[in-house]
């Protein structure tokens, strides 16, 4: 227990570091110290700029998104019992990006507060039931490959859908579309980075609280109703809230990918899988994993910048695989 | 009253026709022993599991302690119900203490710090299965025989009143299973506990059991004391195969037990 807060403190330190790094790189590199005097407002105005103008709401909105996509990874990992399941893999992600871009050809605001986390939850929500649905009448039940590659297809299903949406939108329509499939934050305002925190740390707090009966679920669905947890009702809970979840980071950045999967899989290397240590540290580390890739996305190639999702899967991809063939030795 | 009363309990999987349990009628009776014996794909598993409410009957009245038990909640259903599977199978790895540790979990609270006596109830419960020396092992590299035995102490460790294990011989040695069925017997005998066992061995629940029910198609063939329900005519019906019944004399205190021994049928029989 010690040694789980110790290593927290530790995450939450490196985390605010990567910050601090996020913030001090970019086409300007500014020095740290130069950073930390803009954060309390006793800078020249033109670093302030950069800084709190420019860099922070991206900054902010990329550690939100993070945060939320590594927790919802990891809860779907111990609801299906399955290490390789993920947001994006799931095809959740993309059926989260229909509703948001659905919403946007309706006519709805972009930072609407409500109607873009709201339709993108929708679509999150079809895509999960859908895959679901898929698995169990392939009539393996939750077997991890029938599994991946319902998801697989339902998530290639849902970007066509996108494609065929925006198809018949403007130009300028388009290119927003494209990112949504793709996932980046180089549209990151603070009325985003606003509207993903007023939900994404409700959704996180709460799904933290279920820790326990997640490590229960995690050993066995029979296991866990005879230990005292009404499974029905959790499940139905947990999918919601992780739909939730993911729909509000889709709404405010798009679908990254991989993050949901490299994120927990490493830190229960680290302190094992007790999820009340786990989803914590999944907040923090998935918040700085991402802020770290979007670092790299936008300074390794300037002035050009790189879509933040081909980072993520980029470091992303190798695991999965390694994550697969492990899976199949243990069969 | 009957700690388990169940009234011409059936049930139905979807999508298949015939009943995994036709017309079952039984009660348990608080202290007892009761094991359910039979063929493989008998009804032992639903039986159990529609008794525990993790199934629905499909038609019948199912009650635990006089109410329906879906009327309870799961929390406190299972600080008084501990139950047993035959495998499980866990997504992650885990150490033995932590998984034994899960069966706290109807007594703390929403935090679940545990407390000297929920500590204390987790290092009896292993050293009463047997585990007490595997605590830091993860459960990955256990045999499948200790995991059985972990799996048994999570659930003592529930301090249950009522104890249900679905199988708990079919990966143990002789040493093990004896303990098992030394375990249960123990438990039940204050008269208090009452355990309720699906077993293939019909032999220990012959010998350990104060009261056996033998299922075959999802109906119960017979029920009673083991020397009613042991016969040579009894087990010959249901599994098929011809078996002599004796009642050896040298099986230390539970002496006089029927004993079944299956025939070999010889060369002549090859073809049938």
């Amino acid at each position: 227990m010690t040694r789980h807060v110790i290593l927290l403190l530790g995450l939450l330190l490196s985390f605010l570091g990567v910050l601090t790094l996020g913030l001090a790189l970019g086409a300007v590199p500014i020095p740290v110290w130069e950073v930390l005097s803009a954060l309390t407002g006793s800078s020249d105005p033109q670093v302030e700029t950069i800084v709190l103008g420019l860099r922070l709401p991206r900054v902010l909105l990329a550690a939100e998104v993070g945060a939320g996509l590594a927790v919802a990874g990891a809860v779907f990992q111990a609801l299906l019992r399955n290490p390789l399941a993920e947001p994006y893999i799931l095809g959740v992600s993309s059926g989260a990006a229909v509703g948001a871009v659905m919403a946007i050809i309706l006519g709805m605001t972009v930072n609407s507060m409500l109607a873009l986390p709201v339709a993108a939850f929708l679509g999150a929500v079809l895509a999960i039931i859908l895959v679901l649905a898929m698995a169990r009448a392939a009539g393996r039940g939750l077997d991890t490959h029938v599994l991946l590659l319902a998801g697989v297809v339902i998530g290639a299903f849902f970007n066509a859908v996108v494609l065929l949406l925006v198809t018949f939108a403007d130009l300028e329509t388009f290119r927003a579309a494209m990112l949504w499939i793709m996932g980046s934050f180089s549209g990151a305002t603070w009325e985003s980075v606003t509207m993903v925190a007023v939900w994404v740390l409700p959704a996180l707090t709460v799904l933290t609280a279920f820790a326990r009966p997640l490590n229960l679920l995690s050993v066995g669905e029979q296991s866990a109703f005879h230990l005292g947890v009404d499974v029905r009702q959790l499940k139905i809970f947990l999918y919601v809230g992780t739909s939730f979840l993911v729909g509000v980071c889709v709404a405010g950045s798009g679908a990254i990918g991989f993050v949901g999967l490299v994120v927990p899989h490493a830190l229960r290397l680290v302190g094992g899988s007790d999820h009340r240590w786990l989803l914590p540290a999944c907040a923090m580390t998935g918040g700085g994993f991402l802020v770290f890739a979007d670092t790299v996305a936008r300074t390794v190639l300037t002035p050009a910048e790189l879509p933040v999702g081909v980072v993520t899967a980029l470091l992303g991809v190798p695991v999965f695989l390694w994550l697969l063939v492990r899976s199949e030795e243990s069969l | 009253m009957s700690l388990f009363e169940l009234r011409d309990v059936s049930h139905f999987y979807r999508g298949v026709t015939r009943a995994a349990l036709a017309g079952v009628t039984l009660d348990v009776e608080r202290g007892s022993l009761l094991a359910l014996l039979g063929p493989n794909g008998s009804g032992k598993s639903t039986l159990l599991r529609v008794m525990l409410g993790e199934l629905e009957a499909s038609s019948g009245s199912v009650m635990y302690a006089g109410r329906p038990s879906n009327e309870r909640s799961r929390r406190e259903v299972a600080s008084e119900i501990a139950f047993v599977p035959q495998a499980e199978s866990m997504a992650f790895p885990m150490t033995v203490r932590k998984l034994v540790e899960m069966g706290r979990y109807p007594h703390t609270g929403i935090l679940g710090r545990m407390g000297s006596a929920d500590r204390e109830a987790v290092d009896l419960a292993m050293e009463r299965a047997g585990v007490a020396d595997l605590g830091g092992r993860s459960m990955g590299n256990l045999s499948g025989g200790e995991r059985q035995r972990v799996r048994i102490a999570r659930a003592l460790a529930q301090q249950p009143k009522i104890l249900v294990l679905d199988e708990p011989t079919a990966a143990l040695d002789l040493h093990f299973a004896m303990e098992t069925f030394e375990l249960m017997s123990e438990l039940t005998e204050e008269g208090s506990f009452t355990v309720v066992v699906a077993t293939h061995n019909l032999n220990l629940a012959a010998r350990y059991a104060t009261q056996l029910i033998l299922l075959c198609s999802g109906r119960i063939e017979a029920s009673g004391l083991p020397s009613e329900v042991i016969t040579a005519e009894n087990i010959q019906r249901v599994y098929r195969w011809p078996v002599v019944v004796t009642s050896p004399a040298d099986l230390g205190p539970r002496k006089g037990a029927p004993q079944v021994t299956p025939l070999s049928l010889g060369p002549d029989h090859k073809g049938r």
